[in-house]
């Protein structure tokens, strides 16, 4: 636009002016009408509204697990026997590639629960299985404890805890 | 008439891509040097804010489609819920609701100036006929994707019109059963309608790319309907045409935003928000405004075959509309009997759509086959009106018309004055 | 300037006389009565007491036949509610769920996520019990009906006596803003219909406003929303337009 100038005696500084606001108000309006049509993609209400469930836990013996479905990913929730409970607590801190202690990852030591997505590549684990007796992706054989923590492999972190609250001794409440 | 490929750049990056891909030429010469006579007057907008609704159609309706579901159980839950759960759905699915009838006015009137200025006459045609394309294919994907909300006016919509084809003699009703999937209007057909509705702007897109080339190699026409005679009549698309494109989308845009945020509704039909029901018709069958007209003349003939070979007539009639017209002046401006009859055309092309809409009786019949005949008389007398009439003088040229308008004698008052000139 | 009047003139000229022609059915229908509605207009927003006292009003008089399957009880947040007000009412609700480690549905209170139930399990159901008739859903009435907001009120509020001569079937009662006439639903408010919780005088007339505010909201919860982003962008883009205008103006100034 800039090389229209005529010079043919309009003042430049008015026509320079003009272009710039135009050219401001243009950014503006395109970038407002950009993010409602980026914002769409966002979790909508309704699926926002559903991201808590409760679980009742007093069907659960111990040494078993269940697994529930919270926002879509499958969550583990294992009733711990005391051999695993104190497999988990006795592991020195140098061990672990992402250092967390155990009483850190659950609140109650008998009940540990975890969002069951491997932190390599987003696969279910097997519970109960690989080197350290308790759950193994296969999809790239990352090996996690008996607390969820990533002992070998090629996974990063440890199984992620979701945020949950007991209601009552035996219901909690995830998200 | 594209402009020479006069571009140059000393930017690396653009070289070694323009030797490769002569894309940045190719944008210069067609819409930068691109020589546009320079007489065009406002009317010459409607082109590109009808492709600037194409886009926009095609954008919102893609990210609509995130979030709805083609079924007959869940369509019109799908829509509340874009409507009311996901972030900015009221104002997506009203855009595009609303759009598709701002693109239909601002086609319309791209339609009428092109009959006004005699834009469809040689060496045109086939740029005429690719509009019409356009066209036809617009008023198929708009009514298959009124059809998706799955109200009772999408529902008994797409049964009327669907039902139009049982009036072909022997295999009618085949045609009708095979269009639906089935034996009526079902889960197949929303189906299907869905996927073809998707379809169909990407064809209008490929359509308009050949309507943009045939504009391209004789450039446009303009409100006077002379060809150009040299340099002096044109100028360069960009900045003249560009600022002036850009300034008719704002005023287009705040008329557009002004119904879309505060009557979106204004052009629906409430009955569209009851769910569809197989076993219940709406009292009155109406379909969107901007097919009152041909829903008009299909009114207007007793007969269903007639009246369906009216309906689509008066659409394909638009192809031999060169032909019909046997004046050699293009612009109205200068026939002064063709301009009579183009506005008693436009007139009852408003009469044909207020008759659509209103229920079939009493004094509506005879108003709507009197309607319907004019629509087509329009048509039949304009040979004739190319041999009697007797057109005013055309000016030597575009500059000496436009110098000559400055100096206060403009050769016709209605239209292109001096603000054409800034 | 002058051309751009003609062409929105033009333009309004060509889209008014197409745009939805407004079918009422045969009949002379009695034309609805004007109200004015605190949402409506360019700045229009929903009188929170009216839409509470609205809901009030649907969840003990039109709740027996009505559902209102599209709002769910944290879309009462919005009208004003708390969530723990919010959460009472939901509970107030059974829902069926399931199924449960057994296999079998069991009952639990509504939570902030359940959309409020409908009266009947289908709609032979609801006919059953109503004589035939099918009572609608509500979410959608307002936007569902030619007349909106004012052709509810008047329904609500226009029962009468039939004129002589008009004999209304058996089961059915008189209404001239009803199509036809003739509805079979019986008259919804009267006067002291409903106890408000906020004092408000209980007048048919005051019912009839709450619960159609309330259903003016349940059928499009995000009006707010639409006009307060309406007058921002209608204001944005006439400054756009005439910035443009100008810029338009200076590009051609030296055309001839």
């Amino acid at each position: 636009m800039a090389d229209s100038t005529g010079g043919d005696g309009h003042d430049p500084s008015r026509r320079d002016f003009l272009y710039v606001a135009a050219g401001g108000l243009g950014v503006v309006g395109v970038a407002g009408a950009v993010w409602p049509m980026i914002d769409q993609m966002n979790p909508s209400q309704d699926v926002l509204a559903l991201s808590s469930i409760e679980v009742d836990l007093s069907g659960i013996e111990e040494g078993q697990s269940i697994t529930v479905s919270w926002r879509g990913k499958p969550v583990f929730i294992r009733h711990r026997t005391a051999a695993e409970i104190s497999e988990a607590a006795d592991v020195s801190m140098a061990d672990l590639p992402d250092p967390e202690s155990d009483a850190a990852r659950a609140e109650k030591p008998e009940w540990l629960i975890l969002v069951g997505v491997c932190t390599h590549l987003g696969c279910v684990p097997l519970g109960q299985q690989g080197e350290y007796n308790g759950w193994f992706c296969p999809c790239h054989g990352s090996h996690y404890d008996t607390s969820g923590r990533i002992r070998k492999g090629p996974a990063p972190l440890n199984l992620p805890v979701p945020d949950y609250v007991y209601l009552d001794d035996n219901n909690i409440k995830i998200g | 008439m594209s402009g020479h490929s006069s571009f140059e750049s000393n930017n690396a990056i653009v070289k070694w891509i323009e030797y490769r891909l002569p894309i940045f030429s190719f944008i210069h010469s067609s819409a930068v040097v691109y020589p546009t006579p320079k007489n065009l007057n406002y009317w010459w907008n409607m082109g590109s804010l009808a492709g600037v609704m194409l886009v926009l159609q095609i954008v919102t309706g893609i990210i609509l489609a995130m979030h709805y579901t083609p079924h007959a159980d869940l369509a019109f839950a799908s829509t509340e819920h874009i409507m009311r759960d996901v972030n900015y759905g009221w104002l997506l699915r009203y855009m595009h609701a609303n759009g598709g009838s701002m693109f239909f006015i601002v086609v319309y009137i791209h339609i009428l100036r092109g009959m006004y200025y005699g834009s469809y006459k040689a060496p045109r045609e086939i740029l005429w006929w690719m509009g019409i394309i356009i066209f036809i294919l617009m008023m198929a994907t708009a009514f298959m994707g009124y059809v998706l909300p799955w109200g009772q006016m999408s529902f008994w919509g797409a049964t009327v019109i669907t039902s139009l084809f049982s009036a072909v003699p022997i295999v009618g009703d085949s045609i009708v059963t095979f269009l639906w999937g089935g034996y009526s209007v079902d889960q197949p057909t929303l189906n299907r309608f869905y996927s073809l509705h998707y379809l169909m702007p990407f064809v209008i897109f490929g359509v308009v790319f050949v309507h943009l080339w045939a504009l391209h190699h004789h450039g446009s026409n303009n409100p006077l309907g002379i060809d150009r005679k040299g340099p002096q009549d044109s100028i360069p698309f960009h900045p003249y045409y560009t600022v002036k494109d850009l300034y008719g989308m704002g005023v287009f845009g705040t008329i557009f935003a002004v119904v879309l945020f505060f009557a979106p509704n204004y052009m629906g039909h409430p009955d569209n928000y009851i769910p569809a029901n197989p076993l219940v018709t709406p009292a009155h069958i109406v379909p969107e405004w901007y097919f009152l007209p041909f829903y008009a003349i299909l009114r207007a003939i007793p007969d269903k075959l007639f009246g369906v070979v009216a309906m689509f007539g008066s659409l394909l009639i638009l192809f031999v509309l060169p032909w019909l017209d046997t004046s050699k002046v293009r612009s109205a401006r200068f026939r002064p009997v063709y301009k009579m009859l183009f506005w008693a055309f436009f007139i009852d092309c408003l009469v044909l759509g207020y008759i659509g809409g209103k229920p079939p009786e009493g004094i509506f019949i005879v108003a709507g086959r009197l309607a319907t005949a004019l629509y087509f008389l329009f048509f039949l007398v304009l040979p004739f009106i190319g041999w009697f009439e007797r057109p005013k003088k055309l000016p030597d040229s575009i500059s000496t018309a436009v110098l000559d308008s400055g100096g206060g004698g403009a050769p016709d008052g209605a239209a292109a004055k001096a603000e054409d000139r800034g | 300037m002058r051309k751009f009047f003609l062409i929105a003139a033009f333009t309004a000229l060509f889209a008014s006389p197409l745009a939805t022609p407004v079918a009422l059915a045969a009949g002379d229908v009695e034309h609805p009565l004007e109200i004015k509605w605190n949402h409506g207009g360019v700045f229009g927003t929903f009188d929170r007491a009216a839409v509470q006292r609205g809901l009030q009003v649907y969840r003990e008089v039109c709740s027996g036949c009505h559902g209102l399957k599209y709002i769910a009880f944290r879309n009462l947040l919005e009208i004003g509610l708390n969530e723990d007000q919010a959460k009472a009412i939901a509970a107030e609700y059974t829902m069926i769920d399931g199924p449960d480690n057994e296999g079998e549905m069991f009952e639990r209170p509504g939570k902030l996520s359940d959309y409020l139930p409908s009266p009947f399990d289908n709609e032979m159901a609801a006919r059953a019990s109503n004589n035939g008739a099918l009572p609608p859903d509500l979410s959608l009435m307002v936007k569902a009906r030619a007349g909106a907001e004012n052709y509810l009120y008047s329904l609500l509020v226009g029962y009468s006596d039939a004129p002589d001569g008009v004999t209304v079937a058996e089961g059915m009662n008189y209404n001239p803003y009803f199509p036809g006439h003739q509805i079979a639903m019986a008259p919804p408010v009267d006067d002291e219909a409903v106890d408000y919780i906020d004092g408000t005088k209980n007048s048919k007339e005051q019912i009839a406003k709450d619960v159609v505010t309330f259903l003016a909201w349940a059928a499009e919860p995000t009006l707010e929303a639409r006009k307060r982003m309406g007058v921002k962008v209608v204001l944005y883009l006439l400054i756009l337009t005439f910035v443009l205008y100008l810029v338009k103006r200076k590009v051609w100034a030296d055309v001839h």
